[in-house]
């Protein structure tokens, strides 16, 4: 066997952030020419405002949950409930406002302690009882949401005249150095998860589980605690927005709360670059993947698209992300151009 | 003793080249089959056998080079494009689909239909006279996955077989066979032979080689050493070409091995396990292994060597019985239970239970170690470097460098991979189940003597090997398995291939 030096070009091409970076330039370069008030940004009381912010603001809760996600499917395993979770930590926050006197110190940590333990319920059933991951994992799709209702008295809960806070407020429409402050949080979340697994051999630990859960452990990780905690933090994260997104509103809304965001995690976390049967895991790729999806959204709203309608042609970018990242599909294209 | 090519030949593959990203794999080789011949195809680890039958079977695309199959160009873009050109392969892994039955299995893809709807009554028929061919006796409608290794690639060969095939090809068929199978199976291929069917042999075994094959093929780093008529290549000189050396540093290296070091183990006990044992897998046995001993365990395939393992490193829950390494009693043995007392495992199966494919060399290497120490005890980047650079120079790992996914190793150097992870815990028991399975000569005889040096620092080393002159050159004590069963001992000059063969042998007789 001879060694040839690596080819530098392909070492970029071949990293897993080069396709979904590319889509996202192709995006805004799309936007410069045809909307060039896209990249149009002012400062209004000290705020900073325009549509590169918007989709920064916009996409946070879809980074949020696509950062749980990204280790969840990195452990070759997929969490269908983060949607019911969002409901869920909504519905306890706003409940514990409006029926307690518990400050807004209080209130956060309940929300997202529920939200965890719905998560880890998650990872117990995956982990422990053995349930495929698909399964388990739309037991409390199904039900989270029915649970959240049952704790709002199926209505909707508003945050409004004596029950506004404008500290939970300040949560999804306050500003911090001038960013929305979903920015803020989605900002320091990826900062510490990115701290969490790379400076420590977590994140080494958890691509070993979703590769081969059985040689893992035959070299003593424990897997099923790793499988458990990701579950966990998932929904910790599913939490986090869902407190957001009940601030945006300034209401429990348990019917529309994070319906959906499971399905956009996960295109969010593929188009990154993250594998779905696990091992290898990008959480830059997931934030990129997100605010792919976010910029494409936008895109497609300042072309007049309604949001019921904004899914086919979004549909249709997410397919030809996922080409360009094929190696088969590249492989075919390139033979043809070559011919 | 180079042989051209003949008006017989069925198979010309010419001058193919093959590069992988970093590894030029095949550059310029040969190959060349007869009809009614079986040809064996032999070299080192990464000596790029695999390549070549990927190539012959359309998983690879070759970079250059001519293939003719009957005087027909070909170049297949798929196995299933091989498969209907006549090259039919049998992989070392039996890529079959375990869930299906085994008349499924056969006739999968060329389901006979009528009108668009399957006739179960025809393949069901289909597949009873492919088994009947190949003299195999299974219950066709057996699901795959319940019958035996060798029963399962022999249901591959008879598929392939049916596929009306013009080629078979067989990569190390036999690796996972025992003697009595193997024997079996050679019938089958000899009878094939006779009509008229071109036959590649990929194997490491030589003696399976001089009984059956007519002509030989080495490759060494990816080029074609030269193709010899059995008869005419006297082995040693065959080991030799396949490591690329002369025969007198051949016997050098055997002899280095056969010698077994008259140092004398202590008495100082490393491993006591008292009636171990798991309900339906294993009786309770006991073993009492010392610092700096080698014990091996021998039987059959399915004796229960493998199980009784197992049970050691905590991979499975034992039912009976107690284990102690070092003198301190390990409670519901786990891995990492295990692994804290200082036991290290090498499992048979090492893609499955070993090496992790999608990780790199650094990091299969640094895993163990890092697993013991824990989250918070990270070892940094350089420490990682250095560990596993050290290893890859001491036990001459071949890598392109220490960011290499394991999976693209040759099987020899992932076991060496293994080896070095847990040599980085400098463990006190170190469990070996059949580390030389599937990797070729020259690697064997490194690991018989890394196997020696580790007794020398005083290790205790369980093996495990199907090849009993392996055992008797490496072991000081050899444990007798038969029928899930404990059924003696053997110690010092009693240990050798023929005394072991009557135990197992004798038992048989019961």
């Amino acid at each position: 066997m001879t060694i040839d030096p690596p080819n530098p070009i392909r070492r970029i091409t071949t990293s897993p952030l080069f396709w979904p970076l590319l889509g996202l330039v192709l995006l805004l370069i799309f936007n410069a020419i045809f909307t060039p008030s896209f990249f149009n940004l002012e400062i209004r009381d000290g705020h900073l405002y325009g549509s590169m912010v918007d989709v920064l603001n916009r996409g946070s809760i879809g980074i949020i949950i696509a950062i749980g996600m990204t280790l969840v499917i990195a452990t070759g395993g997929v969490d269908l409930s983060v949607g019911s979770i969002m409901a869920i930590s909504g519905a306890v926050a706003a409940l514990m406002l409006t029926e307690s006197n518990v400050s807004l110190w209080g209130v956060i940590p309940c929300a997202l302690l529920a939200a965890t333990i719905a998560g880890l319920l998650n990872g117990l059933l995956v982990a422990v009882v053995g349930i495929q991951p698909v399964v388990a994992t739309l037991i409390l799709m199904v039900c989270g949401r029915g649970i959240a209702r049952f704790l709002t008295g199926e209505k909707v809960i508003a945050l409004v005249d004596d029950h506004f806070s404008a500290a939970f407020d300040y949560l999804g429409n306050g500003h911090f150095l001038g960013m929305p402050f979903p920015v803020t949080i989605f900002v320091l979340l990826v900062l510490a998860t990115l701290v969490v697994v790379r400076k420590t051999v977590l994140g080494l630990f958890i691509e070993s589980v979703g590769s081969n859960e059985v040689a893992s452990r035959a070299v003593g990780i424990q897997a099923r605690t790793i499988k458990i905690g990701v579950y966990a933090f998932c929904g910790f994260c599913a939490g986090i927005a869902g407190l957001i997104d009940a601030s945006n509103i300034n209401a429990a809304d348990t019917v529309n709360a994070g319906v959906f965001t499971e399905l956009d995690a996960i295109f969010a976390v593929v188009v990154g670059g993250t594998a779905l049967t696990g091992g290898r895991f990008t959480l830059v790729g997931s934030v990129v993947g997100a605010l792919l999806l976010q910029t494409l959204l936008t895109t497609l709203y300042t072309f007049g698209f309604a949001s019921d309608t904004a899914p086919v042609p979004k549909a249709i970018v997410i397919v030809g992300v996922c080409l360009l990242q094929s190696d088969a599909f590249r492989q075919k294209f390139r033979r043809r151009s070559a011919a | 003793m180079d042989e051209t090519s003949t008006p017989t030949a069925l198979l010309v593959m010419q001058g193919i080249s093959k590069t992988f990203p970093g590894v030029r794999a095949l550059s310029d080789v040969d190959f060349e089959v007869r009809s009614g011949e079986v040809h064996a195809l032999m070299g080192e680890n990464g000596a790029g056998k695999s390549t070549l039958i990927k190539v012959l079977t359309g998983v690879h695309r070759r970079d250059s080079g001519s293939m003719t199959l009957d005087q027909h160009d070909i170049s297949p873009q798929a196995p299933i494009e091989a498969e209907r050109l006549g090259i039919s392969t049998v992989y070392q892994e039996v890529n079959l689909i375990p869930q299906l039955s085994v008349a499924e299995n056969i006739m999968l893809g060329r389901q006979s239909t009528t009108a668009g709807w399957i006739s179960w009554k025809a393949i069901r028929q289909r597949a009873q006279q492919a088994v009947d061919r190949v003299d195999l006796s299974v219950d066709i409608d057996c699901e795959l996955r319940r019958c035996s290794t060798a029963v399962q690639q022999m249901v591959a060969i008879a598929r392939a077989v049916d596929l009306d095939a013009k080629l078979l090809v067989l990569d190390e068929p036999t690796s996972s066979l025992d003697t009595k199978e193997v024997e079996e199976l050679f019938k089958v291929l000899l009878r094939l032979r006779e009509s008229n069917i071109g036959i590649v042999l990929v194997t490491h075994f030589l003696n399976q080689v001089y009984r059956i094959a007519d002509r030989i093929t080495v490759l060494r780093n990816g080029q074609r050493v030269g193709t010899y008529a059995t008869e005419q290549l006297p082995r040693i000189e065959l080991v030799g070409k396949m490591l690329g050396k002369a025969p007198q540093e051949v016997a050098e290296i055997e002899s280095r091995t056969a010698t077994v070091s008259d140092t004398t183990p202590s008495s100082e006990k490393m491993l006591e396990v008292s009636q171990l044992g798991r309900k339906g897998t294993v009786e309770p046995f006991d073993l009492d292994i010392c610092r700096g001993e080698v014990v091996g365990l021998a039987g059959l395939l399915g004796s229960g060597r493998t199980e009784a393992v197992r049970l050691l490193f905590g991979l499975d829950r034992a039912t009976t019985g107690k284990l102690k390494v070092d003198g301190k009693r390990i409670d519901k043995p786990t891995p990492r239970k295990a692994i804290r007392a200082g036991v290290a495992f090498c499992p048979e199966d090492r893609k499955r239970e070993g090496v992790i494919l999608d990780l790199s060399v650094r990091e299969n290497i640094m895993l163990a170690l890092q697993a013991s120490r824990g989250l918070s005890d990270a070892l940094s980047y350089k420490q990682q470097l250095e560990l596993s650079q050290h290893y890859i120079d001491a036990l001459k790992i071949k890598t392109p460098s220490t960011e290499t996914p394991v999976g693209n190793l040759s099987g020899g150097n992932q076991q060496k991979v293994l080896l070095a992870r847990w040599l980085a815990m400098n463990p006190k028991v170190m469990i070996l189940d059949e580390p030389t399975r599937g990797i070729d000569v020259g690697a064997k005889a490194e690991m018989e003597t890394l196997i020696e040096s580790l007794r020398k620092r005083g290790m205790a080393v369980v093996l495990i090997s199907s090849e009993l002159e392996e055992m008797a050159r490496t072991c000081q004590r050899v444990s007798v398995m038969r029928d899930r069963m404990k059924v003696g001992e053997l110690a010092n000059e009693d240990v050798t291939d023929q005394k072991m063969m009557e135990m197992i042998a004798q038992h048989h007789d019961d």
